[in-house]
């Protein structure tokens, strides 16, 4: 059996730090993740998950190391030249635009992937199509007029999720998606996602330990800022320092 | 295309209505709306930061005395014709919307409104203490004959009434037009969810910095366009049109007529226009009633006239 | 006179400005910081203090001195009910929402202004000051008066610090400053705090009106200097910062004293006035200022 080629990895970060006056955020976290990948982000709460994918996407600045993105230092890189390159974020505190219609929403992320988005009337083809496209595969495309604040909180999430698409991004951050989902809801959840995962790499933060072992190709611990762990499913499952970290008080 | 041609329909019945009053109106409200319908594009300029952009901004009044004073001077000093001291007049403006901008927008709320409230009055007091060139309190006044324009039809007179009338109509239509393609455009969209949710709209790969300026410089300029407008058509340049008052007028106007609709300036300026016109006539303390009206608004009625008319019953209205 | 005498007396001048701008601004940090407003009608609370300060001196007729003992005392308190009214009436009712704020006191601005138009006039009055004493310096006489304001002020001052630091009311204004839900979570009337402060705010402007007024007249825009000089102290000394304000106001005071002297008025405001854009833009937490959470 021939050894796999070597495939250099989407997202790279070296010795990221954050720090909040006195607080370690994130403390000299090594990651990688190859691209088509599922790489689920666990750890307790206050762990800095959301930090480090907050410093990936660009909404946060790192108080040190580097940030590197298909090969390009993108440390410096500000956050919406970060989603141009194809880094998309789905905020963990749903950030939809409650005053506008769902399909609003989605047809402003689809008119920026449509080079510069000057003079495209809702009617035109092109932005109309990509924005039904988009609420197809969430399955929101009925509730398109809807103004966003009306939905009910799961589909606000999926609106998230939507519009994160629409971007057509090359790494995809799910900030815990299905909080706030019902059992159904979930389950459509975690099709949608390996669908996702078909065209892009997924990063995904989550506490439901059923989705994350469902989903996940390899798992990355975080606790106080530091990688605790990083390997595959069964092999976190095992690990005795992250059961007693995590694991073993039951998500 | 529908819902466009009939908001183009829409707009281009208001501007019908205006001009029929050109020859319907006698002659006092004839001129008075003549001065309005320049304050309005004044307003329509202020909307675009305020209404559409969501920035409160007291510092606009520096912008129409760019363009009052840009036009102006450079007609008194430099001996320019209308036609050019108009143009001079869109430069200063959307020069110094440029500079200010860099600056301010590094700020957001309240800061920006002292900032903006801050650089307006730097230029206000510029504007007198350099009074040897600008005519300081007192201003300047443009002579008749700087007031024409030679066209290929023959010559323009902008002292006559009718001319200025349909001068400053045509102005006002312009930006009108302007304003609605802005809006109904990918960037008037783009503007909106920079308001609605800064943040968000950084993380969709928009540039908001960027956009607040561009929308900030094309208010500047229209603002200074109708600063220009002002003191080409009515011949007095002067220092008050750059103090905080003309600053709170715009806000009171937009806010009156409905923040964010194309067509809510100018309904609030006409009527504010009016009520403080008719209050003049029985006190010297006039501007009471803006005061009145401002907290009024505030409390109970912050989405102004149209504002109002477009949430209860004509959602389209742009 | 020569350089030297002339740079004290504007020193001095400065210093007399700085002591009645430390106690306008020291108002209208209060409202900005505990009750997170602006109150562009601040300047109008000094005005109001400055011509109900005429009246009452005017009404008690018996002495100058006399005058304007009960112009120091019921001038503020009557703003202070003015503000009240309007803290009640208007901010309360929206929320205390930062920009219908800024607008309602833009209107609150008008309609004091124009009330004092109507009802005082468009003239500028003055006021006797309580005594005519004046010191001989080697170069120049000095008024004596206003050496007392600088006096005065500086108690006022600091009063208000040991009010701030060292009493249980003070602790409660900087609690609902520092965090105003988990005030409310302890029990702290946050609604009657507010009102209290407002009217705070309102009578130091109106106290600082009061003791300028004799020297300067009352008129009825003379509201509007003190409030971009005391944005100016507020900004570049800080917010939350009590020495910060008083820094401020001595810079500025004695430099608007100083550059009024030797160039013009204008230029010194102008001076101020971009300097306090920029520190907005630069350096948003002033001098002494902590960043707001």
């Amino acid at each position: 059996m021939s050894p796999l080629p070597e495939m250099s990895p989407l997202l790279e970060t070296r010795a990221l730090s954050r720090d909040f006056g006195g607080l370690r955020a994130v403390d000299r976290v090594d990651f990688s993740v190859d691209p088509g990948e599922i790489r689920a982000i666990i750890g307790p709460n206050g762990a800095g998950k959301t930090t480090f994918v907050s410093l990936v996407c660009g909404r946060l600045a790192p108080s040190s190391g580097t940030i590197i993105f298909d090969g390009a230092d993108i440390t410096a890189l500000p956050a919406h030249r970060r989603v141009r390159l194809g880094i998309a974020y789905t905020f963990q505190i749903t950030s939809v635009y409650a005053q506008l219609s769902v399909f609003d929403n989605v047809a402003l992320a689809v008119q920026r992937t449509l080079a510069d988005g000057r003079s495209q009337d809702p009617s035109r083809g092109r932005l109309r199509t990509g924005v039904t496209e988009a609420l197809e595969r969430v399955g929101l495309a009925g509730r398109a007029s809807l103004p966003a604040g009306q939905l009910a909180y799961g589909h606000q999430r999926l609106l998230e999720v939507a519009m994160g698409l629409a971007l057509k991004p090359r790494l995809m951050i799910l900030d815990e998606p299905t909080q706030g989902l019902g059992g159904g809801e979930i389950e459509n959840f975690v099709a949608l996602a390996r669908e996702i995962a078909a065209n892009a790499t997924v990063l995904l933060i989550e506490h439901n330990m059923d989705v994350v072992m469902q989903l996940a190709d390899r798992i990355t611990v975080l606790e106080a800022g530091r990688v605790l762990a990083e390997g595959t499913p069964d092999a976190i499952r095992a690990n005795e320092a992250v059961q007693r970290a995590y694991l073993g008080g039951g998500a | 295309m529908k819902a466009g041609a009939r908001l183009y329909a829409l707009h281009g019945a208001v501007i019908a209505v205006l001009l029929a009053l050109n020859f319907l109106l006698p002659a006092y409200h004839h001129g008075l709306m003549a001065r309005i319908l320049v304050l309005a594009t004044f307003a329509m300029g202020y909307n675009l930061t305020f209404g559409y952009g969501g920035l409160l901004s007291l510092g606009h009044a520096m912008f129409f005395a760019a363009g009052l004073y840009g036009a102006g001077l450079s007609i008194q000093h430099l001996g320019f014709g209308v036609p050019e001291a108009f143009l001079a007049a869109l430069a200063c403006g959307a020069l110094l919307a440029l500079v200010v901008g860099v600056l301010a927008l590094r700020t957001t709320g309240v800061a920006f409104m002292i900032v903006t409230l801050m650089f307006s009055q730097a230029v206000h007091l510029a504007i007198i203490y350099f009074s040897a060139f600008t005519g300081g309190d007192q201003g300047l006044m443009l002579r008749p004959q700087q007031r024409r324009v030679e066209t290929v039809l023959g010559t323009l007179n902008l002292t006559d009434p009718n001319t200025r009338y349909l001068v400053a109509l045509a102005l006002f239509t312009v930006v009108l037009f302007l304003m609605l393609a802005l809006v109904r455009s990918g960037f008037g969209r783009v503007l909106v969810a920079i308001r609605e949710n800064e943040e968000r709209t950084r993380m969709l790969g928009y540039d908001t910095f960027s956009g607040r300026l561009a929308a900030l410089v094309v208010s500047g300029t229209v603002c200074a366009a109708a600063g220009a407008a002002y003191g080409i058509l009515f011949g007095y340049v002067g220092a008050n049109f750059a103090s905080v008052q003309y600053s709170i007028l715009p806000l009171l106007w937009v806010l009156l007529g409905g923040a964010a609709t194309t067509l809510g300036p100018l309904f609030g300026t006409v009527f504010m226009y009016y009520v403080v016109d008719i209050a003049s006539g029985y006190t010297s303390a006039y501007m009471l009633v803006v005061g009145v009206v401002l907290i009024l608004l505030v409390l109970f009625f912050r989405k102004g006239l149209l504002g109002t008319v477009r949430e209860r019953w004509l959602r389209w209205l742009p | 006179m020569a350089f030297g005498p002339h740079l004290l007396l504007a020193i001095l001048e400065g210093l007399v400005t700085s002591a009645v701008l430390a106690l306008t601004a020291l108002g209208l940090s209060l409202v900005f910081g505990v009750m997170r407003v602006v109150n562009v009608a601040h300047g109008e609370f000094f005005m109001l203090g400055a011509v109900l300060a005429w009246a009452v001196a005017t009404t008690v007729g018996a002495s100058p001195a006399s005058g304007f003992a009960a112009a120091l005392v019921i001038a503020p308190l009557i703003v202070g009910v003015v503000a009240l009214l309007a803290e009640r009436l208007v901010l309360r009712r929206v929320n205390y929402d930062p920009e219908a704020t800024i607008v309602a006191t833009i209107g609150l601005l008008y309609i004091l202004q124009q009330l004092a138009l109507t009802f005082y006039g468009a003239d500028a009055r003055p006021v006797p000051p309580p005594f005519n004493l004046r010191i001989s310096l080697p170069w120049f006489g000095y008024s004596a008066y206003k050496l007392s304001i600088i006096a005065t002020s500086a108690a006022l001052l600091l009063l208000s610090w040991l009010v701030l630091t060292r009493t249980r009311a003070g602790l409660i204004m900087r609690a609902t400053q520092y965090d105003r839900e988990t005030a409310q979570a302890f029990g702290i009337p946050v609604g009657r705090v507010y009102a209290t402060v407002f009217a705070i705010g309102a009578m130091l402007a109106a106290i600082a009106a009061v003791l300028i007024v004799p020297i300067s007249q009352a008129h009825y825009l003379m509201g509007q200097d003190p409030l971009l000089l005391s944005f100016a102290v507020v900004i570049i000394g800080g917010l939350g910062s009590l020495r910060g304000t008083v820094v401020a106001a001595l810079l500025i005071g004695i430099s608007d004293g100083v550059i009024s002297m030797f160039f013009s008025p204008t230029l010194a405001k102008l001076i101020a006035t971009l300097a306090v854009a920029m520190v907005l833009v630069f350096r948003p937490q002033g001098l002494f200022g902590k960043v707001a959470r």
